[in-house]
């Protein structure tokens, strides 16, 4: 077992260069043509993290305008352009690629002990392609921005909106291959790619979960790009595929939006998962308990999860019988879910625990995955749905999973993987106090939101009644704590790729083959592809070395 | 209207108490089971702690009969939220047959409200206590949504279609309309109240109205306007099928399907009129989408639906209109 | 999948010709491997194409039901005798793909890039037929649109028809024109004598490709061409 289990001593003398991935060749072209899947997740990670704050700067805009019950900060048409752009940028340009795309890209290959992944060229490509279809939504947002929802609900997409949809459809579109092929990428990398005697059940848990995740990239994303494809040529051509009046069906478009939509929410937080079973793991310091549970609970939420999207539409018209069976297979989905967090929680037991920042964005994910998924049984039970339904009950559920699960997973993983990442450690105390204050701060804002919706606020609204005041104002409070929050990240992760202490190569004593390279990993990751004849996270005593 | 700092709807209607009860079993078992997780990973963190950096825990084998109970233990409870859940939720979607019949058109960005007897009214319905109301509803552009938290009930107003939801009030009293899917600019505008009444109080408005005719009536001079009679005849001189009788009949169609006559075919036929062509007839009706109003349209449905005994019929409202004979003897 | 690859750097191959180093990417351990990843690569994407298809086909299968006879009538306005000769083009353009796979793996050059030529030449066919088909739909007025004009009472369905016979047929021809494209390359490296038994992979996913846009084509073709045939 390692014993780099504390940083090096300080080091006086500058430390001697060593070649890895970051210094290996210089200049713009070296980065922008790149086929290290290490240096392309660094691409993704410049791109996400500028589209997670714009989307943040419309969240605040939209959180400052709700402080009172008048629509007084900005006008009705501006503010529903706010939500819709909050909705497509956080959706589309951040959740969706950013575990799979940065640390997914990163990682996948070095877990596995390949070079780099299946298709690296194809790899770059989808960066340019996520790129390509940014512009164009950040071309619809300079120029006045879309005021549908992230939803693009026809016939007003399509007939009725006088903003640019179609930039918007378009620009979704083509990100979607983005998506698609890194999917792809990661499917054929993880079946065929593995250093021998890494056997599918010695596989670390963010793989299987990226496993899941890429199975529905490539299933379900196709859909939404042809289901835009179509919004974008009716309102090009005033066809009517989707519009009532030419004899076209608006709840079509329900039904195809959702297809992939429900399954999209998968992909933002099966990935978490994945990164939580890591964290969990490695900061228990023992063996996750009961592995295949786990590793078929993933596989089982990316089934289910094609076969629920029906529970969108409980009132929209859908037939009752529909509806019913949509809710009952709602609850199916939950239980793997379920399955998941109480064996992380048993992993925990007799382990020795640490506290440090990742395990407590893993605490973080496990209280509020939990939260906003037992919420999900409130929305799949009908009886009470039809109540909830488009209320800021809904809008609690999904922020509680995407931020309170997803983001939280995100950060743990940034933090965690940071010293291999970079090279370097973060400031422990800042980056803790950074977690407590987003945490709080998440609560605050989004707990309120559960009791607005019962009481029937509903959302994507300019204005509301009084009495919803005072929970609007506790929620824009807890708005301007979590954003703060979120800028400590940025300030302090910036601030130790130049100030941090030299990073180990194993800074937590973790198992997993990417702890076996140095911190940062050289470009070809390992010089010799290794020989795994150990089980994951053989932490307990006994256990055989990784050779290699 | 201030009311305070409220944490939780009131309940005026028949279903909201059995829609909080459920809620509440849900918050019970919700409760629960956070509270059960957090607990135990705060208990865990604390009790393992790691005291020295150089600690290796004992290994702890995965557990079959632990997996299988927290499978089939939760799997067990949340069928008991789908079984309660539907219930209510069929429940929400079988208006009693002797609803009071409304009749609701959804625009950008305003609800325009049609008693059965005439009255209109705009973003404001005024109904009785204790008597349930069946609301029919469409949209005159895109998918608007009538939900009245109080009474927790929704629904999606879906342009080119029909969408029925049904109350009964249990407390007089004014509550919130809101329109519960996004329409556009003024969406958040969109709201309005209901208005329930003591039924004396209700019967006075109504009678205190601009008497205006009711739907069915304007219904059927819509249908001698448009010279529907000329082919909707009784005789032999019909060129289109009897409409007495229709609402609620069972109707064969061209292509061998057949389908029940509800609001919904009823409207179809109207604006789009060869989509189900009925057997034996052929596809002549010229299509009156954009010369009749949604609002025509539920008059002409209300009409169409008094020509049959299985039409509901309001009480304290004239009796349906019969059309006896057709005004033109003769086709055009 | 297998699991025991010896760590190489260089591949243990060494049949025939232009098994070259150069041939297996600096990141894959054998040719076996690269070959593979290739292939497994190629039945990923058609998978995603599967559905990339399927929700215009869903779209159709939903008016189609709705609109039974509406969806006859608009189809008897196709031209059922190029849509048979295309039908037929395409699948003889599966053939030759077919035998131009078989060429490159038992080195054949030259009957490789007479294949890969006959295919392109097939499917150049098969756009300039789409093409005189569209042609002649924009002069019958049958382009949705605002100069969209359909006799009888079905015109609105029909217009419905037609959005969903421009789109399914356009995105089919999109992906012929890149499949072509897709052919010239092959064509341009086949002519430098790139592939041989040794290493074809990208002729074989090439043809997988070819043969998914074809299966589309044998889809698209009853749906829309045949439908009206037997309704009255």
């Amino acid at each position: 077992m390692s014993s780099a289990l504390v940083a090096p001593p300080e080091s006086k003398h500058p430390v001697e260069p060593r070649v890895n991935y970051l210094n290996a060749t210089y200049g713009v072209k070296s980065w922008l043509l790149t086929r290290d899947h290490k240096r392309i997740a660094l691409l993704y990670l410049a791109s996400i993290t500028f589209f997670f704050f714009l989307g943040g700067l419309f969240a605040l805009l939209i959180r400052l305008e709700l402080l009172t019950p008048a629509g007084d900060l900005v006008q009705s048409q501006t503010y529903n352009k706010l939500f819709t752009m909050h909705g497509v940028i956080m959706v589309f340009f951040f959740l969706i690629p950013s575990i799979p795309a940065v640390l997914g890209n990163f990682l996948i290959p070095m877990m596995i002990g390949a070079k780099d992944l299946a298709f690296p060229r194809l790899n770059l490509l989808s960066w340019y392609i996520y790129m390509v279809g940014a512009t164009f939504t950040l071309w619809a947002v300079v120029h006045g921005g879309v005021d549908t929802g992230w939803t693009f609900y026809t016939p007003y997409s399509t007939a009725s909106s006088n903003t640019h949809v179609i930039a918007t459809a378009v620009g979704i579109f083509i990100t979607g291959f983005s998506s698609i092929l890194t999917g792809l990428n990661f499917i054929v990398t993880i079946h065929t790619m593995r250093a021998p005697g890494l056997t599918w059940f010695r596989l670390p848990l963010f793989v299987w979960s990226h496993y899941a995740t890429s199975l529905i990239f490539v299933l379900a994303t196709p859909v939404i790009a042809v289901t835009l494809l179509m919004v974008a040529v009716e309102r090009l051509f005033h066809l009517g595929i989707f519009d009532p009046r030419l004899g076209g069906d608006p709840i079509l478009f329900q039904h195809l939006f959702w297809f992939y939509s429900h399954p999209a929410v998968y992909i933002m937080v099966l990935p978490a998962m994945g990164v939580v079973s890591e964290l969990v793991t490695t900061f228990s310091r023992k063996n996750i308990f009961g592995y295949k549970f786990v590793a078929f609970a993933s596989i089982g939420i990316a089934v289910l999860g094609f076969l629920v999207w029906g529970h969108h539409m409980f009132v929209s018209g859908q037939s009752v019988y529909a509806g019913m069976i949509f809710s009952l297979l709602s609850f199916l989905v939950a239980i793997p879910s379920a399955v998941k967090v109480f064996n992380w929680t048993a992993t925990m037991y007799k382990g020795s625990i640490s506290y440090r920042t990742p395990m407590l964005y893993a605490f973080g994910f496990i209280g509020l995955f939990t939260i906003g998924g037992l919420t999900g049984l409130f929305l799949a039970t009908l009886g009470v749905d039809v109540h909830v339904h488009d209320t800021y009950f809904i809008v609690a559920h999904f922020h509680y999973i995407m931020v309170g699960g997803a983001i939280m997973g995100y950060l743990g993983g940034i933090h965690y993987w940071w010293p291999k990442i970079s090279g370097k450690l973060y400031p422990e105390a800042w980056a803790r106090f950074a977690a407590l204050v987003i945490f709080l701060g998440f609560n605050l804002t989004f707990f309120p939101q559960f009791i607005l919706g019962y009481l029937g606020m509903p959302r994507r609204y300019h204005a509301y009644p009084p009495e919803f005041q005072v929970l609007n104002v506790m929620s824009t409070a807890g708005a301007s704590i979590l954003g703060a929050g979120y800028l400590m990240p940025m300030v302090y992760l910036v601030w130790s790729m130049r100030y941090g202490k030299a990073a180990p190569a194993n800074p937590w004593g973790s198992t997993g083959l990417e702890w076996d390279t140095p911190s940062p990993p050289p470009t070809e990751n390992f010089a010799v592809t290794p020989v795994v004849t150990d089980e994951p996270y053989h932490y307990s005593p006994g256990e055989v070395e990784i050779v290699g | 209207m201030d009311q305070g700092f409220p944490l939780f709807p009131q309940q005026a209607s028949s279903m909201a108490p059995r829609v909080d009860n459920l809620y509440f079993y849900l918050l019970a078992v919700s409760f629960f089971f956070a509270t059960l997780i957090a607990l135990s990973v705060i208990y865990f963190a604390i009790r393992y702690r790691r005291r020295s950096e150089s600690e290796t825990p004992p290994g702890v084998e995965g557990s079959l009969k632990l997996e299988v109970a927290w499978t089939v233990i939760p799997l067990l409870i949340t069928l008991t939220f789908f079984f309660w859940g539907t219930k209510l939720f069929f429940a929400m979607n079988r208006p009693p047959t002797d609803a009071l019949e409304i009749s609701i058109v959804g625009k950008q960005w305003m609800w325009k409200i049609q008693h059965a007897d005439g009255q209109r009214e705009i973003n404001e319905l005024h109904v009785p206590v204790g008597r349930a109301v069946r609301l029919t509803m469409t949209s005159e552009d895109v998918i608007h949504d009538f939900f009245v938290p109080a009474f927790r009930m929704k629904k999606d107003v879906v342009p080119g279609r029909y969408a029925t939801a049904w109350f009964e009030a249990t407390r007089p009293g004014r509550y919130h309309v809101f329109c519960a899917q996004y329409c556009g600019t003024k969406h958040s505008a969109m709201t309005g109240w209901v208005e329930v009444m003591d039924p004396l109080a209700f019967q006075n408005w109504l009678a205190g109205g601009t008497g205006s005719e009711s739907l069915a009536s304007a219904g059927a001079k819509l249908f001698a306007l448009h010279a529907c009679n000329t082919c909707h005849r009784p005789d032999s001189l019909a060129r289109g099928p009897n409409l007495e009788g229709l609402f609620g009949k069972t109707v064969k169609l061209q292509d061998g399907r057949t389908l029940v006559a509800d609001e919904n075919y009823i409207r179809e036929s109207i604006v789009a009129p060869n989509a189900k062509l009925v057997a034996g007839f052929q596809p002549i009706m010229p299509t009156f989408q954009g010369l009749i109003s949604e609002e025509g349209l539920l008059q002409l449905v209300a009409y169409i639906k008094s020509l049959s005994k299985a039409g509901p019929s309001p009480a304290g409202i004239p009796p349906p209109v019969k059309e006896s004979a057709p005004e033109r003897e003769a086709p055009k | 999948m297998a699991d025991a690859r010896a760590p190489a750097a260089a591949p243990s191959d060494a049949s025939v010709t232009h098994a070259g180093p150069r041939d297996l990417q600096h990141h894959f351990d054998t040719m076996e491997q690269q070959r593979d990843a290739s292939s497994l690569g190629m039945w990923v994407f058609l998978v995603t194409e599967i559905l990339f298809f399927g929700g215009l086909f869903l779209a159709y299968t939903v008016y189609r039901s709705e609109y039974a006879r509406a969806f006859a009538e608009a189809s008897r306005h196709l031209d059922i005798t190029l849509g048979t000769f295309n039908t037929v083009v395409l699948i003889v353009s599966s053939l030759t793909m077919a035998l131009a796979v078989f060429s490159a793996a038992t080195g054949r050059r030259r009957a490789l890039l007479v294949l890969l030529i006959a295919t392109m030449v097939l499917g150049g066919v098969f756009l300039g037929v789409k093409a005189v088909e569209y042609g002649h739909k924009f002069h019958d007025h049958l382009v949705p649109g605002p100069h969209f004009r359909f006799p009888g009472p079905y015109a609105r369905q029909a217009e419905i028809f037609y959005s969903l016979y421009f789109a399914m047929t356009g995105l089919h021809a999109a992906h012929m024109i890149v499949g072509i494209g897709i052919l010239t390359v092959l064509v341009l490296q086949a002519r430098k004598g790139r592939y041989g038994p040794a290493y074809y992979t990208p002729v074989e996913v090439s043809g997988l490709y070819w043969h998914f846009v074809d299966i589309v084509w044998i889809f698209l073709f009853p749906l829309l061409y045949l439908i009206g045939r037997h309704i009255h």
